[in-house]
């Protein structure tokens, strides 16, 4: 045996030190550490969404108003693309050059490995097209999606619209996803959570070149996508149409409700938009025009638009009067061209004693003023301030200075001021009087007023002393849930005052009793309405007009608001009216039809163009 | 003397049986690495597994013979093989096939075959023939150079090839020349400071430098047999800690790390030792503390090269050398996702065709020089834990059957298969689990392909018959 035979000893220390080594770190890595198992599964899933269809939207009486239409997304993985004609793809598509080549290198900034839009929203009649030529694009593939599509184009303020979804909006939501939709304004908005539905998700494997190479444990961790709720709204797309065709050209809004049920039936606001116009491609070109329009298409005048009430607000100081016990309807005021105290003057147009009845069907201000003299000079109250301040609570009562609709999240409140306001303001130094306020009588002065509060003030007067909460959407199908709790709010006025003031509302269209609204007399309907003219800093006053029909039994309360329309007679009360009519009615009678027609055809905005209405 | 020449009932029958048992599940798992739905039988010849079952036959045939040739042919022929195969790699400078950057393939019609790989089986001919020479002493210069000539002149050939994997193997040859009588210090200073430097790049310097003071006070208690002392080393270290800390954070500016305190204590308490030893004339201390010192300036000397001298890429190169992850998708990107792959496979396994790293090509080079993924993966720590048993086995096995040869060369050429199968194993497997550099050398009898297959059953069976040989004189 040769000397150095003992070596062997140490050679075969080293083989097995390395063995133990290895089995060390083997178990270390394999059984003691689990992270690598989730690495490897990240590795090869991919995950693709499905998208589910958005929820439909039925108006009040079934009819589809908006559904969806397929549209297709065109993506790609920049390292898997190969050579391809990008003359072709563009023809196929109709688009520029520059545009996709815009895409890719964005894409390729992002990421060499994963998908990025290239060209969204293609329309299915180019997706066909596509389709057959999709062979000669390595690396591209088609995404379905939905737009929303619309069977009246119109409702753009209710309806609102669907958009991609913003940074911030994902940072709140994690259920979004670069490139998701979200409904941004309007019902689509706030029933978001209804109509959006649950995004299904499937499972692939992929290899390392991001190639799919089949599903995933069978397609067993697959969730299928659950649809969108549909929503039946409360609006009939048909009275919607009409008023939007009344309100053309005009700086105007309306908003119509279902008395005995809160249910608001058209919301216009003109000049407004097409929904149509803010689906997919078109939206880029057309949100910047609407967003630059000097008449402000996307702001919402029917919720956002502050107006004093003018004469409209008069029945509420009778009411209040009334419940006060400080008139009766028989009481009278003298009218001498107006209210006249010492150097105070209001003007008026008459020359007679008024009652009740009378002062509103002529609209009387020095009624008024007396009225309210009377309400806040009232020996029930310690002073004019206390008496201010239950004039105010009966006036909130009505659902002023307080948004009003929960589900209208831009909605303005608008104003009564407090007692503390007119105490900095207007009696600092001096004590509470009834005169330095007068306008309030008349509905002029501070006060401020939306479209929509105005509606639900004749929805409340036509129930004779409550309104319930003003609603947009009155289903949501497959659900028992709702977003709004719609309530029953009594005011404060008790019901037996409300028939006298019901006799003037409809003398206001009575040629014996020489009503302001006379011309719009609807034969063989009871409306009860006042007209209203807002005061308008700027300009020529606005037209303003509230009615409901019919008395006996009223199923719609509407508001109706023109700017620079200045009578409420002239413009207000004839649309109010023909949209009282066409509701109840269906139609507008032979006789009233040179009315509709010129209201349609009536240009308050375009000097240039025909049929400018000259207001003299 | 029948029975002693009797080839067959001579053989050794367990070497071959986990021969067989690692070429067929090496077969086994490329089917599942490569595995393709289009050409799902394991026998289709268009497929990758299809032609290792080719290979793998040949190599069968390839065996018989080599079992059938006289075992002095091998003995009288080692310098003549050895000269063989070294044109072959002259030739393949010339007219080889270049893969992957590297020169190093013959094409001989449709088979692809790697001198450098037979170049192995020369070399460890040659030096068996050398060391086992009445002449030969490692105190002979002129043997010694003719032996480092034998050794380096296929490593120049082979890296001029710009194959500097396949030259690494070169030096696992200091196993058997350590065997046979080297110098142990030299084995001692090559795997120290190859340690040493993968572990500087690989480790914290801080790690390296702990372990280094550890190694060297065990080194100096076991030499002088002086248990008592340990305290006094940590009461030293430890004050010496507390001076260099206290010094730094009441007499200077800036608060320092762990790291430095820990240097310059034991730097410190290294002095003060080296001066009490040799004041108390104790021989070993002053070895083991230069020692110390030197590793000490050898960390610092690769960290400082490493990191400031070096340019950015050459770093990367060396680090994807070496495995460290400095970029998971970059030069790491191999090394990370062979150990996503094995560390997914967990105990058991996800089961045979199921793994998805391998399959979906996540894993580079998944049939070849990372198969052990595939085993790791589908098979589990139970899985991987078997075969590395199996390759501990076998090359013992080797070295037990290595010696019981009477001739030296049979010996040290059983010596060198065992050494050679062995770096195979060692550096292959730990590429894949990131505990050795990423070079490019198969796994024996595993990997998919002819050449490496054959060369391995040719360097094991030409052993085998030396074995089966072992009572024949064949000097």
């Amino acid at each position: 045996m040769d000397s150095y035979s003992k070596r062997k000893n140490i050679i075969i220390l080293i083989f097995l030190l390395v063995g133990i080594v290895f089995i060390v770190r083997l178990f270390l890595l394999q059984v003691l550490d689990t992270t690598y198992k989730k690495t490897a599964t990240n590795n090869v899933l991919r995950e693709v969404v499905d998208y589910p269809s958005r929820g439909l939207i039925y108006d009040r009486k079934g009819r589809l108003m908006v559904y969806n239409q397929a549209a297709y997304d065109l993506l790609a993985t920049p390292r898997e693309i190969g050579r391809f004609d990008t003359t072709l793809l563009c023809s196929i598509l109709n688009i520029e050059k520059a545009r996709i080549e815009r895409s890719l290198t964005k894409a390729k900034k992002y990421s060499k490995y994963k998908p990025s839009i290239i060209v969204k929203q293609i329309s299915p009649e180019r997706y066909a097209l596509l389709q057959e030529k999709m062979y000669k694009f390595p690396g591209f593939y088609v995404q379905p999606r939905t737009l929303r599509k619309y069977n009246y184009d119109n409702s753009a303020h209710v309806l609102g619209y669907v958009g991609e979804v913003s940074p911030s909006m994902m940072e709140d939501d994690s259920y979004y996803k670069q490139g998701d939709y979200i409904g941004s304004t309007g019902i689509e908005s706030t029933y978001e959570k209804y109509l959006r539905g649950v995004k299904g998700k499937s499972y692939y494997l992929v290899d390392v070149h991001n190639r799919v190479k089949g599903s995933y444990d069978r397609g067993n961790m697959d969730v299928s996508p659950v649809k969108g709720s549909d929503l039946i709204t409360t609006i009939d797309a048909e009275l919607q149409q009409y008023g939007e065709k009344l309100l053309q050209n005009k700086i105007a809004s309306i908003v119509a409700i279902e008395p005995e049920s809160g249910e608001i039936l058209s919301l216009v606001s003109a000049p407004g938009y097409k929904p149509s116009d803010m689906v997919g491609r078109e939206r880029v070109e057309n949100y910047p025009r609407l967003v630059g329009d000097s008449l402000l298409p996307l702001f919402n005048r029917a919720v956002r638009a502050l107006y004093p009430p003018g004469s409209t607000f008069k029945m509420m100081n009778a009411l209040i009067a009334l419940q006060e016990e400080v008139i009766t309807p028989r009481t009278r005021f003298m009218c001498n061209h107006g209210y006249h105290v010492g150097s105070f003057s209001m003007g008026c147009h008459h020359d007679r004693e008024f009652q009740l009845d009378a002062s509103i069907a002529q609209s009387c201000n020095a009624y008024y003023a007396y009225t309210f003299r009377r309400i806040l000079e009232s020996s029930k109250f310690a002073d004019v301030k206390e008496g201010y301040e239950k004039w105010r609570e009966h006036v909130l009562s009505f659902g002023l200075s307080e948004t009003i609709a929960p589900e209208i999240p831009d909605e303005l409140p608008g104003l009564i001021p407090t007692s503390d306001y007119y105490q900095h303001r207007v009696f600092p130094y001096s004590r509470w009087r009834a005169l330095p306020i007068i306008s309030l009588s008349i509905g002029q002065g501070e006060i401020q007023t939306t479209p929509l509060q105005m509606a639900n003030y004749a929805a409340a007067l036509a129930n004779k002393g409550y309104y319930y909460t003003p609603h947009l959407v009155k289903d949501i199908l497959g659900t028992d849930e709702t977003i709004v709790d719609v309530e029953k709010h009594q005011t404060m006025i008790d019901s037996i005052y409300f028939e006298e003031v019901f006799d003037g509302m409809e003398h206001v269209f009575s040629f014996d009793h020489q009503g302001t609204a006379r011309a719009s007399r609807v034969p063989g309907i009871r409306i009860c309405g006042k007209t209203g003219t807002a005061e308008n800093p700027h300009g020529e006053d606005h037209s303003t007009f509230i009615a409901f029909a019919p008395r006996e039994n009223p199923k719609i309360a509407v508001a109706v608001y023109v700017e620079y329309g200045k009578w409420g007679s002239t413009f207000a009360a004839p649309i109010a009216t023909l949209l009282i009519e066409k509701y109840l009615n269906d139609s507008i009678q032979g006789s009233r039809q040179y009315i509709e027609k010129n209201m349609m055809e009536a240009n308050l905005l375009f000097p240039d163009e025909p049929n400018y209405f000259k207001i003299e | 003397m029948a029975i002693r020449n009797n080839t067959w009932g001579n053989l050794d029958w367990l070497t071959i049986l986990i021969y067989i048992i690692l070429v067929i599940s090496g077969w086994f798992n490329i089917y599942s690495a490569v595995y393709n739905d289009e050409f799902s039988s394991i026998f289709d010849l268009s497929q990758r597994y299809g032609k290792q079952m080719i290979w793998i036959g040949l190599s069968a045939v390839l065996a018989f013979f080599i079992l059938l040739v006289d075992s002095k042919f091998f003995v009288t022929f080692s310098y003549v093989l050895y000269v063989l195969f070294a044109l072959l790699l002259i030739l393949v400078l010339f007219v080889g096939k270049e893969v992957n950057g590297a020169k190093s393939w013959l094409m001989l019609g449709s088979l692809a075959i790697q001198p450098a790989e037979f170049a192995k089986l020369g070399t460890s001919l040659a030096i068996a023939k050398l060391i086992s020479s009445y002449s030969f002493s490692f105190n002979n210069f002129r043997k010694v150079l003719a032996l480092a000539l034998l050794i380096l002149i296929p490593v120049v050939l082979i890296v001029l090839q710009n194959d500097t994997g396949s030259a690494l193997v070169y030096i696992v040859f200091i196993i058997p020349l350590f065997r046979e009588g080297m110098s142990g210090l030299i084995l001692f200073f090559v795997f120290y400071a190859a340690l040493l430097f993968i572990l500087t790049l690989v480790v914290s310097p801080l790690a390296i430098i702990v372990t280094v003071v550890v190694l060297a006070l065990f080194a100096d208690l076991i030499i002088r047999k002086r248990w008592g002392d340990l305290l006094k080393i940590i009461v030293l270290i430890g004050f010496w800690s507390l001076v260099v800390w206290g010094y730094s954070e009441f007499f200077t500016e800036k608060s320092i790390d762990a790291y430095y305190v820990l240097v310059r204590s034991s730097v410190l308490a290294s002095i003060v030792l080296m001066f009490v030893s040799l004041i108390k004339r104790i021989p070993q201390a002053p070895l083991i503390v230069s020692m110390f010192l030197l590793s000490l300036a050898f960390i610092f000397t690769v960290d400082y090269a490493f990191n400031e001298i070096l340019e950015s890429h050459h770093r990367a190169r060396i680090n994807n050398l070496i495995g460290v992850e400095s970029d998971p998708l970059g030069a790491g990107y191999n090394v990370n996702q062979s150990k996503i792959a094995i560390g997914s496979g967990g105990l058991t396994g996800k089961g045979f065709l199921q793994g998805t790293q391998t399959k979906y090509d996540f894993v580079p080079e998944q049939s070849t020089d990372f198969i052990f993924c595939t085993v790791g993966e589908e098979w589990g720590f139970i899985g991987t834990s078997a075969v590395v048993i199996f390759f501990i086995v076998l090359i013992i096995r080797l070295i037990i059957l290595a010696e019981r040869q009477r001739s030296a060369y049979s010996r040290i050429f059983g010596y060198c298969v065992a050494s050679i199968i062995f770096f195979h194993f060692a550096v292959n497997i730990g590429m894949t689990i990131g505990l050795a550099p990423v070079i490019g050398i198969p796994l024996p009898f595993f990997s998919y392909g002819g050449s490496s297959l054959w060369f391995f059953t040719i360097l094991l069976f030409v052993f085998l018959k030396l074995d089966s040989s072992r009572f024949e004189q064949l000097h």
